[in-house]
């Protein structure tokens, strides 16, 4: 009996595996094939304004707000730990260098994937599920290169300028906690800043951190809504994958990314 | 039943499976050149799969199918896309663009696929609008539309073209009495105004007999019956006669097969 039950376990991982490599493989081929769009989207940029406004200025709020906060909470927790050592000279150069390098380009993404990444899954569900996709077929149009291609490009685009409003909404949020409410220097909250915060390690590895989640979450989000099974349940569990599995290839690829920038 | 004239689509011993189960065995139809035929069978018989097949979005398993004097199964995308260009599709869900109004629906074949001036591809939407009746409702979006509208809207798109052929999903399925009636009326009317080619394929038995040229009946991967709708009333074969009239049991059994039932009710525990 019980080996019975273990080799179906067995079989089960098996199968499951299987079923991961081959969805990732799918998932690669889709991705090439709409990338492979993307020059022919110069010719229509009609296509791409109208899904950076659905998938970035639309996200814009959530991000602001956000930003505002973390930045706000950064400030006072940083205050607090910084004080008992005198060094709270050096509060802004905490909340910047943890905006920049880390909670800018995580948290938008992770916002980005709740709020666009979901959004674009559904709406993608939605077209297949109604018979759209199929209908541009039908009309002799592409749907990848009509519908995917310019989601995804979008969203490449969208993610790390959606990244550097939300670290520059908490640099202000953070200010606004040390100085104005902690009665922490201007000057020394700025300088700070200016003197500590580098632009090729930290700026520049804080975006290309963003450039990376934004292509994985837009690929994960577009991939999910085009491989929706054409049911209403069908689309309500590949908009929950695509907020699971791009958090978590957020996240776990933040920890990669790191751990090959900030080595030395 | 000969047809003399080249037909339009031949579908020569294909054989189709989805997974493991078989929805073709050898099946071959020749659909004639002009007028309406019609396709009719159970729910599940495959017959959705078919318009698949001659458009070029599956492919068969084996077996040949030709449309519009092309081997469908053998062409790259281009030009699957070229001859797409020269039919049309009616879905069952209408299938209209969401984001786009009655009008710019209408013209999105045109635009996509011509370079006409956008002059001229008005002056050909609002044709094709009036032929449908709702030349009055170009600048409404798919939402505000009844079903029966967003199915006449479809009809126009799917007719923008001037297509040699014209594929119909179920057109006739979910409507109320009066949009059933136009929907009907406007299939018949606009293959015969346009000299078109329409294929329809329906389980509705009065719709699809009233506007059909050729009727085939589908059943078990197979073609049952075909021939003029009123060859198909008189005939005496009993799938025929079980489906054109609606008899709950007949060669289609009631029972889905089970195990013995006197045996599974005394059954003891």
């Amino acid at each position: 009996m019980s080996g019975t039950s273990a080799r179906s376990s067995i079989e089960w991982l098996g199968a499951a595996t299987i079923d991961l490599i081959g969805r990732l493989g799918l998932a690669t081929i889709f991705f090439f094939k709409s990338v492979g769009h993307f020059p022919s989207l110069a010719r229509r940029p009609s296509l791409i304004t109208r899904q950076l406004y659905s998938v970035g200025v639309l996200t814009v709020s959530i991000t602001v707000v956000a930003g505002a906060f973390v930045g706000m909470v950064l400030g006072f927790q940083g205050y607090y730990t910084l004080v008992d050592f005198g060094a709270e000279s050096s509060l802004g150069l905490l909340v910047a260098l943890s905006l920049t390098r880390e909670l800018g380009p995580v948290l938008s993404a992770l916002l980005f994937a709740g709020r666009a990444g979901s959004a674009l899954t559904a709406e993608i569900g939605l077209m297949k599920t109604t018979e759209q996709l199929a209908a541009l077929e039908m009309m002799a149009v592409n749907p990848v290169q009509r519908v995917i291609a310019p989601r995804l490009l979008a969203g490449i685009i969208a993610v790390p300028l959606l990244c550097a409003m939300f670290t520059f909404v908490g640099i202000l949020g953070g200010y606004f906690a040390s100085v104005i409410q902690l009665g922490v220097d201007a000057g020394v909250y700025w300088s700070s800043i200016t003197d500590g915060v580098d632009l090729q390690f930290d700026v520049m590895n804080g975006l290309v951190k963003s450039v990376v989640f934004g292509i994985i979450v837009t690929w994960i989000a577009v991939f999910e809504g085009y491989d929706t099974y054409p049911s209403a349940e069908g689309i309500s569990r590949a908009t929950t994958r695509t907020v699971v599995m791009a958090s978590l290839a957020i996240l776990g690829s933040d920890y990669i990314l790191t751990a090959l920038m900030f080595r030395g | 039943m000969s047809v003399n004239i080249q037909p339009i689509v031949s579908i020569e011993r294909v054989n189709f499976f989805f997974g493991q189960k078989n929805i073709y065995t050898n099946i071959t139809i020749e659909v004639p050149l002009q007028g309406v035929s019609v396709i009719m069978g159970p729910s599940g018989c495959g017959k959705s799969t078919l318009l698949n097949l001659i458009s070029g979005r599956l492919k068969p398993a084996s077996g040949r199918v030709s449309v519009l004097g092309r081997e469908v199964d053998r062409l790259n995308e281009s030009q699957l896309f070229d001859m797409r260009r020269r039919m049309g599709m009616m879905f069952q869900s209408s299938a209209l663009l969401t984001d786009l109004s009655v009008f710019d629906n209408v013209a999105f074949p045109l635009r996509e696929n011509t370079d006409l001036p956008e002059r001229l591809i008005r002056k050909l939407v609002l044709m094709k609008l009036e032929q449908v009746g709702l030349r009055g409702a170009q600048d409404l979006m798919p939402s505000e539309l009844s079903g029966g509208m967003s199915r006449r809207v479809a009809l126009a798109r799917a007719t923008a073209m001037d297509p040699e052929l014209v594929l119909f999903d179920e057109p006739f399925t979910g409507l109320d009495p009066i949009s059933l009636g136009v929907i009907t009326k406007l299939v018949r009317e606009l293959t015969d105004a346009l000299n078109t080619t329409s294929i329809v394929v329906t389980h509705d038995v009065e719709e699809g007999l009233s506007i059909a040229d050729h009727v085939f009946l589908l059943g078990g991967g197979a073609v049952l019956a075909s021939g003029t709708p009123s060859e198909m009333l008189e005939s005496s074969q009993p799938e025929v006669r079980q489906f054109l009239h609606g008899l709950p049991d007949g060669p289609v059994p009631f029972h889905y097969p089970a195990d013995d039932y006197r045996g599974q009710i005394l059954e003891r525990h």
